[in-house]
């Protein structure tokens, strides 16, 4: 079918289960890693809001391929021989932590302080101000570039490539080299990530329409 | 002589809301026409007929010797002749008072860079803002910045001006330098038609003033119509101060 | 654990580095002005253009937008040399970050021309010029100006995409990274010292390209304004 065979097929579509693996790793690692580096980013602190800063900065100016191979030699000197999976997943985790974490914090202080001022008139503490007053209200905000990141989380596991990870992009190179049909071949793996992540787009931006009308 | 704009029965609706009944209106070359009512009376409607910004949907419209309700017509021609102010003014942020003043100029009619420079010093002394020429509209106040925009029509050199509320938008103490210009060139024989809502200036002005109500040229005559009202409903309009 | 850290490298490989620094620098600012070209093209035969074209137009930008930039440049790059047509490995990486970065322009500059008053445009319709000039003139530079901290971003990401060029041999810094972790077995040192050259890369080019803001917008320079 499609002018490959089953097996062949089956390799990508593997492929496209390891790329969907190590999507929800890095959106589940960049969860835990930048849920703190939001509250980081907005907090009252001296050093903590530049410190995250840093670290986002940091981060977003450099290409994911070089935090996969940072992670990749990194561990390797530990001794510790890691399938490409972990290194993949931890670069993910790092590179989805400081996105997610600007955008939330972004979403957190899209509260209008009148907020906060409203919740210690009511003699809540400042913790439960934040978890019963701007909390629910930053989530709402956080949706639409939360799913809209989680559709780069998806494509930029491709870069996962360089060291040597067998997602679906990976997939796809073994198939164009066993093939060569590069066409046929990147063309499929065009369409599952486009199947994967288009939804995903419209999502988003519907969200953020129902939104903005509210 | 053909009068440079002629409504005869003009129509105009959106959807089932009409806002033009039976228009029939002249204005002679040189003359100055100003239009009041009340909102909704479509004098604004009408004037956005005049250089094709609204359609009609029945009658006919001559303007500057062409027939604006037949199919075809050749509106960027036509405004090539006649030039209108706005409320909003809509001066060009990103450009000079000067590259606002030149930019039509220099495009549409091809005029070198000298030239279209010489033709500026020209319309922004008659508007009294020469020394405001390399500013940007924002560094203007409300009443600068509409004198900037009537240079920048009076650069195409045409042979009708259309004023839309020009002054409404303006602080009060502001309005007056708006107004003097337009007088000025009102003295100057241009051909005018003006919506304004300043009834003063409307009847000082004008050779022929035209009360608007319901679509349709209600009341025309001099200026002292509206001293002397004839029909019911502009003498409610002058009585209630609008 | 005990590491010996080696950064001897540097004094052996630097002139490679500092090659590997020119090449990247070459790729993206060889994409940027076609790439801008035709996003911006897009927007507007999106915005004016017949039903048929907003159509393609539309299934561009969300083609490219929700695939990975990777499987594009490999379907380019191997694509061409199955038909056995022979273009560089570098040729194929910037056609594939023009096309790639066009589509996220298209974006950017359709939201800018949507921020134009009507006003504006009616404006200078009346003034009697054609819609070409109308956009040429007075929407064009607008949206461009109001878009620009937008557009820096989306091309500072578009260098860090270059990193991916070395996998169909277009050479560029990763690439000459991957070269030297292979001689001297220090990878981890060897990467380090990449991210850094292009954490400094990233900021070269946003001081650059807003050097040619202060040249392209002379009211922002006269006022002062902030972009």
């Amino acid at each position: 079918m499609f002018g490959l065979t089953i097996e062949q097929l089956g390799f990508i579509v593997r492929g496209a289960g390891w790329t969907i693996v190590l999507s929800l790793l890095g959106f589940v690692g960049g969860t835990l890693v930048g849920l703190p580096i939001a509250l980081a980013r907005s907090s009252n602190n001296r050093w903590l809001p530049r410190l995250s800063a840093a670290f986002v900065q940091l981060v977003q100016g450099i290409p994911l391929p070089v935090i996969m191979f940072v992670v990749y030699f990194g561990i390797s000197i530990g001794g510790f021989d890691i399938p490409a999976l972990v290194a993949a997943g931890i670069a993910m985790t790092l590179y989805s932590s400081a996105y997610l974490g600007e955008i939330w914090k972004g979403s957190i202080q899209a509260i209008p302080s009148t907020q906060w001022e409203a919740s210690e008139c009511l003699a809540l503490t400042p913790v439960q101000g934040f978890v019963y007053v701007i909390l629910p209200q930053a989530v709402r905000v956080a949706i639409p570039p939360t799913v809209g990141f989680l559709v780069q989380i998806v494509k930029n596991t491709s870069y996962s490539v360089v060291i040597g990870f067998t997602d679906l992009t990976y997939a796809a190179k073994v198939i164009n080299n066993a093939t060569f049909r590069p066409f046929l071949v990147f063309t499929i793996a065009a369409g599952i990530y486009f199947v994967i992540c288009y939804p995903m787009s419209l999502l988003s931006r519907k969200f953020e329409r129902s939104l903005k009308r509210s | 002589m053909d009068p440079i704009v002629r409504f005869e029965n003009v129509r105009k609706a959106y959807g089932s809301l009409e806002v033009l009944h039976d228009l029939t209106l002249r204005v002679e070359e040189g003359d100055v026409v100003t239009l009041i009512g009340r909102s909704g009376s479509g004098k604004s409607t009408a004037l956005r007929c005049i250089n094709g910004l609204e359609k009609i949907n029945g009658g006919a419209l001559y303007v500057c010797g062409r027939a604006l309700h037949e199919a075809n017509v050749d509106l960027r021609d036509l405004r090539k002749e006649v030039g209108i102010v706005f409320q909003s003014y809509n001066l060009f942020p990103h450009l000079t008072v000067r590259q606002n003043v030149t930019l039509a100029p220099r495009k549409v009619k091809g005029l070198g860079a000298a030239e279209a420079n010489q033709l500026a010093s020209h319309v922004l002394g008659q508007v009294g803002l020469s020394e405001k020429a390399d500013n940007y509209p924002e560094q203007l106040s409300g009443g600068q910045q509409q004198r900037v925009a009537i240079a920048r029509s009076l650069a195409m050199q045409p042979r009708l001006m259309l004023f839309d509320e020009v002054t409404s938008a303006l602080d009060p103490e502001l309005t007056g330098e708006v107004l003097r210009v337009i007088e000025k060139l009102a003295a100057s024989g241009m051909t005018m038609v003006l919506v304004t809502h300043e009834m003063a200036f409307a009847r000082s002005v004008a050779d022929q003033l035209v009360f608007m109500h319901k679509g349709t040229a209600w009341e025309t005559g001099k200026g002292e119509i509206l001293d002397n009202p004839s029909t019911p409903e502009l003498r409610q309009f002058v009585g209630s101060g609008l | 654990m005990s590491y010996d850290f080696d950064f001897s490298f540097l004094r052996d490989y630097d002139s490679d580095l500092v090659y590997g620094v020119w090449l990247t620098l070459a790729m993206t600012v060889a994409a940027i002005v076609p790439g801008f070209a035709l996003g911006t093209t897009c927007a507007i035969s999106a915005l004016y253009g017949p039903a048929w074209l907003r159509r393609l137009s539309t299934a561009y930008v969300e083609g490219i937008r929700n695939t990975p930039l990777v499987i594009q440049v490999f379907w380019l790059f191997f694509g061409l040399s199955v038909l056995n047509i022979h273009v560089s490995a570098t040729t194929a990486a910037i056609t594939a970050l023009v096309v790639n970065v066009g589509a996220y322009t298209a974006e950017i500059m359709r939201a800018g021309f949507e921020t134009i008053p009507k006003g504006q445009t009616e404006a200078a319709a009346c003034l009697a010029m054609t819609r070409t000039q109308q956009i040429w003139n007075i929407q064009l530079p607008q949206a461009v100006e109001r878009m620009y901290p937008a557009l820096v971003s989306q091309f500072v990401l578009m260098m860090l995409a270059t990193s991916i060029m070395s996998q169909i041999s277009a050479p560029e810094l990763t690439g000459v990274g991957y070269q030297i972790q292979s001689f001297t077995f220090r990878g981890f040192e060897v990467y380090i010292v990449i991210a850094i050259i292009y954490l400094a890369l990233a900021s070269v080019l946003r001081l650059l390209l807003f050097g040619v803001a202060t040249a392209l917008f002379p009211r922002r320079r006269r006022l002062k304004t902030p972009l």
